[in-house]
């Protein structure tokens, strides 16, 4: 028992045991994490794919700050009823550009990964109004306030450079133009060419319906993107992945 | 502290560990064996696991395991496998005329079936879980027999696929009202709200009903008819019954009336496939309201 009986000397010496455990830890961290950096399926490329606009960004903030994410998840998973449900199975691409990721794992609320352009602006801005207009079976609590409080833009670029710190791309150029791409997305009738250059596809209108720039704007447009960007009538995914 | 483990001095007692602080002794109760056992099984499996599934990284990806497992790969059989069960339906559902699946008992109950389940997936959120719309908000009520673009199973099929007022569909029905609060007069517009009023058999006063029947004929007429009577091709609503969308009530026509209404929805044929949404299609037109 020549083995065991070194181990007693690391369960009598309190340095030596914080040591050769951190090491253990180490190797087994280094073990598991290490290779999602590295390995493919981990890394799948997908196009159409593209950063936050920044009204989507600010959305996406109040999303977080209201905690939607409680009661909502933003995963589909790979499983038949999911796929039937709500769309194609989430790809790890999709939420590339999510810091942090919003897939969540309690659905008190049905998913919201592929939400975007199921609902129309109308039934957003009545559900979140009060949930029970349009769904009588909805516990949700009104989010009525969202429509009634203008959309605070003044730090959206530090907002853009936070998320850039952490790998998000956004260029000087769009970081520049933060303010004047937030705006020109939810106006109706705007000058869209530049946001759309630098944001392919952004849906561009008047989301909350009311002439102010509310956060209720902002919450809607980042609905309306969700699970929207990857086209998948060209895009197949490897089955081996 | 000893290393000394003491052996029990006899049966049903328990020997130490030998390990004493301060005159408290560890006893030395070993495992169950049944449990140390299925410790050490649950070892040995964890190692065959890794040779049959996805588990060590490599290099390029991780060892795929040698049953060939893959989530995705499961995915796709599993609905490969229900699809093929349901093919021979679903192309006889895409193969016959829509108006000819009734003539087709079989065809038609698994049309309902499939719509029904597309129906609770795609559509409750607006048109409600019973089918019957929000009431005066906008959302049309689906049982009844007052449509805005058609109720035959052709228009129904066509509303479905492309969408109403969509900005993602080019070939979404559209159709926009002006809205009048910039066109009418205040009190022509007080008058026509009496008229409207009037023709869907509501409370009003007579005189300006009348005044405002002028006001209507003007301006509401070439789309909504000059009895109200609505026109399903551009989906002008019928005002001349009591059934509203966004409510009948004076404050509810105005808001009609001055800012117009521009409801929206989307159109599925990215979403859903062509028997999908001949499934639906068919399921609407069966809830009692079909034309």
């Amino acid at each position: 028992m020549a083995f065991l009986d070194g181990h007693k000397a690391i369960e009598r010496h309190a340095t030596l045991l914080a040591v050769l455990s951190f090491l253990v830890v180490t190797i087994g961290g280094l073990v598991q994490i290490v290779p999602l950096f590295y390995l493919e399926n981990t890394i799948e490329k997908v196009e159409g794919v593209r950063p936050y606009s920044p009204l989507e960004l600010m959305g996406r903030d109040i999303y977080i700050r209201e905690g939607c994410y409680v009661c909502h998840s933003q995963m589909i998973r790979p499983m038949r009823d999911e796929v039937e449900r709500y769309g194609h199975y989430s790809l790890a691409a999709e939420s590339m550009y999510d810091h942090p990721f919003q897939w969540g794992s309690k659905r008190t609320g049905p998913d919201l990964a592929r939400v975007g352009g199921r609902y129309s602006d109308e039934w957003h801005q009545d559900h979140f109004q009060n949930p029970k207009s349009v769904v009588p079976e909805s516990i949700m609590p009104p989010y009525a306030f969202l429509g009634r409080t203008p959309l605070d833009i003044a730090h959206v670029a530090d907002l853009m450079r936070t998320h850039r710190a952490v790998g998000v791309p956004y260029t000087d150029e769009m970081i520049a133009n933060a303010r004047a791409d937030l705006v020109a997305q939810a106006t109706a009738d705007g000058d869209w060419d530049a946001l759309l250059e630098r944001y392919p596809g952004a849906q561009t209108r008047n989301f909350d319906g009311q002439a102010e720039l509310t956060e209720l704007d902002a919450i809607i447009a980042y609905l309306q993107v969700l699970g929207t960007m990857v086209d998948f009538s060209t895009f197949v995914p490897d089955a081996s992945r | 502290m000893s290393a000394q483990h003491t052996k029990p001095a006899k049966p049903g007692e328990v020997g130490t560990t030998g390990h004493e602080w301060d005159g408290i002794e560890e006893l030395n109760n070993p495992l169950p064996r049944w449990w140390l056992w299925i410790f050490y099984a649950t070892i040995a499996w964890a190692a065959v696991y890794t040779v049959l599934y996805p588990a060590w990284p490599l290099v390029e990806r991780a060892t795929p395991g040698i049953l060939g497992h893959s989530t995705r790969a499961a995915v796709a059989t599993e609905i490969e496998r229900v699809a093929a069960a349901n093919a021979p339906m679903r192309d006889r559902l895409v193969a016959t005329d829509l108006t000819a699946v009734s003539e087709d008992a079989e065809l038609l109950r698994f049309a309902t079936n499939a719509g029904a389940a597309v129906f609770r997936t795609w559509c409750v959120s607006c048109h409600g879980a019973g089918a019957a719309g929000v009431q005066a908000a906008g959302y049309p009520n689906l049982l009844d027999d007052d449509w805005l673009w058609g109720g035959d199973i052709e228009n129904i099929h066509l509303t479905i696929t492309h969408g109403i007022r969509n900005t993602q569909d080019p070939d979404a029905r559209y159709s926009q009202m002006p809205a009048f609060g910039e066109i009418l007069a205040p009190e022509e517009i007080d008058q026509v709200v009496a008229h409207v009023r009037a023709i869907s058999g509501q409370d009003h006063d007579p005189a300006m009903a009348e005044a405002g029947a002028t006001v209507f004929a003007e301006n509401c007429a070439s789309c909504h008819g000059e009895a109200g009577e609505g026109n399903r091709d551009i989906g002008a609503p019928r005002l001349n019954d009591a059934i509203w969308l966004y409510g009948g009530s004076e404050a509810a026509i105005r808001t009609s009336v001055v800012n117009a209404r521009f409801g929206v929805m989307p159109g599925w044929s990215g979403r859903l496939t062509e028997a999908d949404i001949r499934a639906v299609a068919l399921y609407v037109h069966g809830l009692g309201g079909g034309e």
